[in-house]
């Protein structure tokens, strides 16, 4: 939580400061930090700040093959982006996204709180069994996707002979199914986070609180929904906010899988930018128009996250 | 609060149930790479490798062992690269409290909040205009995007603790800045320098997006982009493509084994994968 916490506590430092220190002219130890933070300001500058804006010119150009060769492309202004809404794909891909992040979201977060929940009681083996659980978030995600690739495996997969008693299930092939697939694996993928977040958060709930109310005679079941719940909320916030941008910008995960496919049917914002962008035509701007919607739902509800951790500090 | 024995040898059980149904596909994955590959196309699986064998990580090691190099040494030059950007920033925000760490905590949060996809293609357009397609340098550049913030999050936090006094003492003895950073600091910081080093080579290691997109996968080939050609390629022998994968895990593995009680700090402190 160091990060998440942070911005919102050096700004009302700077904020709070006497004006005497803002006064006060640039010494030589201010020197001395502002050379040791150079590094850093030059990297992310070049690195994160120059392809951000790059990115922008490149959803309002009309990247061709020919362009790759030389390096040139026609500014079209505002043409990818109605392209890209009038595309039949748009809309289907778009809900497929919603779908995806919101069932991923909902799912990830029940079960990373009834594994907070459960592993936040005191017993043998409690620590170890929590690390072991973090172990889907560490791996690369390429390794999660080819597992279950072949789990869903339409012949030979677990899956479908462990749980369907052996019926003939085209989890990858169909494309009723193909999203469901990816959206199962992105929530195996997910669940550690939300796990060792709410857990964290649980850890700061006094436990004389549940001792007073096991004492007024309160089951497991109704102290999770009067207490438990209630006091996680903050922190449930920013788990749910984190999560949502992370899910939003999934990829490994649903290309290696599936490619978004068949037929496009599990495909999400994030991949088909990628498609448009890398495949076939190689119509880089589309695809970056497409990056930039994306853009423009992080920065949302990373402005959202930020005023909700606002708010919290201010309590 | 009162705990019977049975109550919690009852949790003990739920415990290792709930963690085995978690894990389940990471047994599945590791009993698939011992499994012969006639014995991998039955509609009903073995759920135990009943005739074991090593066949799938002598494949796979025979033909990935460069990519697994090739990944090592990425992996390698983006924790080097990380901790040189991420030291000296860390240092100037925990204890130098430096004008300008506002900038730099603004920037980390944009590098975590922005898709990974909108700066490969611009990295793209932008690596080919200076010929840094298909190089190690290009890759180890991108992944540190992402490695930086992370390894400033986890360095700034364990700076932050060390006592003021020390460094205190050294500036009244003469010791310039650099002195101090290089003779205290560094030598105090070495768990969260090797904690930071390790995440950053774990998200080089598992890198897809930038090695997919920022190199021809002729030249330079990372074991990531090498599982997913495998996959597509060997259909049918699926426990070296298994094997490959639990070869890719061990970097993860090693960390959980050796970090452990850093993970659940660093994961916290706003771990991106994407």
């Amino acid at each position: 939580m160091v990060l998440q916490t942070e911005p919102v506590a050096a700004d009302t430092a700077v904020h709070s400061l006497p004006p005497v220190h803002r006064r006060r002219q640039l010494k030589l130890s201010d020197l001395a930090g502002i050379a040791f933070l150079l590094p850093v300001i030059a990297f992310l500058g070049l690195f994160l700040v120059i392809p951000i804006i790059r990115g922008i010119v490149l959803s309002m150009q009309d990247w061709t093959l020919i362009s790759f060769v030389t390096g040139e492309a026609r500014f079209v202004g505002l043409q990818n982006f109605i392209d890209i809404v009038s595309d039949p794909d748009f809309f289907p891909i778009s809900w497929q996204s919603l779908v995806f992040t919101v069932v991923s979201l909902v799912f990830q977060y029940a079960i990373g709180m009834g594994l907070a929940v459960f592993f936040s009681r005191r017993f043998p083996l409690s620590v170890v069994l929590r690390s072991l659980i973090l172990l889907p978030w560490l791996l690369p995600v390429i390794v999660t996707a080819t597992v279950w690739r072949w789990m869903f495996n339409q012949d030979y997969g677990v899956v479908n002979s462990a749980l369907f008693g052996g019926a003939d299930i085209g989890w990858l092939s169909n494309t009723d199914l193909s999203l469901w697939a990816v959206i199962i694996a992105n929530i195996w993928l997910g669940i550690p986070f939300n796990m060792v977040l709410l857990y964290g958060g649980l850890q700061s709930i006094p436990e004389s609180l549940y001792e007073a109310a096991a004492l007024d005679g309160a089951n497991g079941w109704r102290s999770f929904w009067s207490i438990t719940f209630p006091l996680l909320r903050p922190v449930s916030a920013v788990t749910l906010l984190l999560g949502l941008i992370y899910t939003l910008k999934a990829f490994d995960i649903i290309w290696v899988m599936t490619r978004g496919g068949p037929v496009n049917s599990s495909h999400t914002l994030s991949t088909w930018s990628y498609q448009l962008s890398f495949e076939g035509d190689r119509a880089l701007g589309m695809g970056a128009a497409v990056s930039q919607i994306l853009v423009v739902i992080t920065l949302v509800f990373g402005l959202i996250y930020l005023w909700a951790l606002r708010r919290e500090e201010a309590r | 609060m009162k705990r019977s024995s049975v109550r919690s040898a009852r949790d003990v059980v739920i415990g290792v149930v709930l963690c085995a149904l978690m894990l389940f596909p990471l047994y599945w994955m590791v009993n698939v790479s011992l499994t012969r590959p006639q014995d991998l196309l039955r509609t009903r699986p073995n759920l135990f490798p009943t005739n074991p064998t090593l066949d799938g990580y002598i494949a796979s090691l025979g033909s990935q062992l460069p990519s697994i190099l090739t990944s090592i040494v990425i992996g390698l030059g983006t924790a080097l690269l990380a901790l040189a950007i991420s030291l000296p920033a860390a240092y100037a925000m925990s204890k130098l409290r430096a004008k300008g760490s506002g900038l730099v905590i603004f920037l980390l949060v944009l590098a975590q909040l922005i898709p990974g996809i909108v700066l490969v293609m611009a990295l793209f357009t932008l690596y080919s205009q200076l010929g840094l397609i298909n190089t190690y340098l290009g890759l180890i550049l991108a992944n540190a995007t992402a490695a930086v913030p992370l390894a400033v999050v986890v360095l700034r936090a364990y700076m932050g603790q060390i006592p003021e006094e020390l460094i205190e003492a050294a500036r009244i003895d003469g010791a310039s800045q650099v002195r101090v950073f290089f003779s205290i600091v560094i030598p105090l910081s070495r768990n969260a320098i090797v904690t930071a080093a390790l995440f950053s080579f774990l998200f080089a290691w598992g890198d897809f997006l930038n090695a997919r997109s920022l190199t021809s996968g002729n030249e330079i080939l990372p074991f990531t982009l090498a599982l997913f050609r495998f996959i597509g390629a060997e259909t049918t022998n699926w426990n070296a493509v298994m094997a490959s994968a639990v070869l890719a895990s061990i970097p993860a593995m090693l960390l959980l084994i050796l970090a452990q009680r850093y993970i659940s700090a660093g994961l916290t402190a706003g771990a991106v994968k994407d």
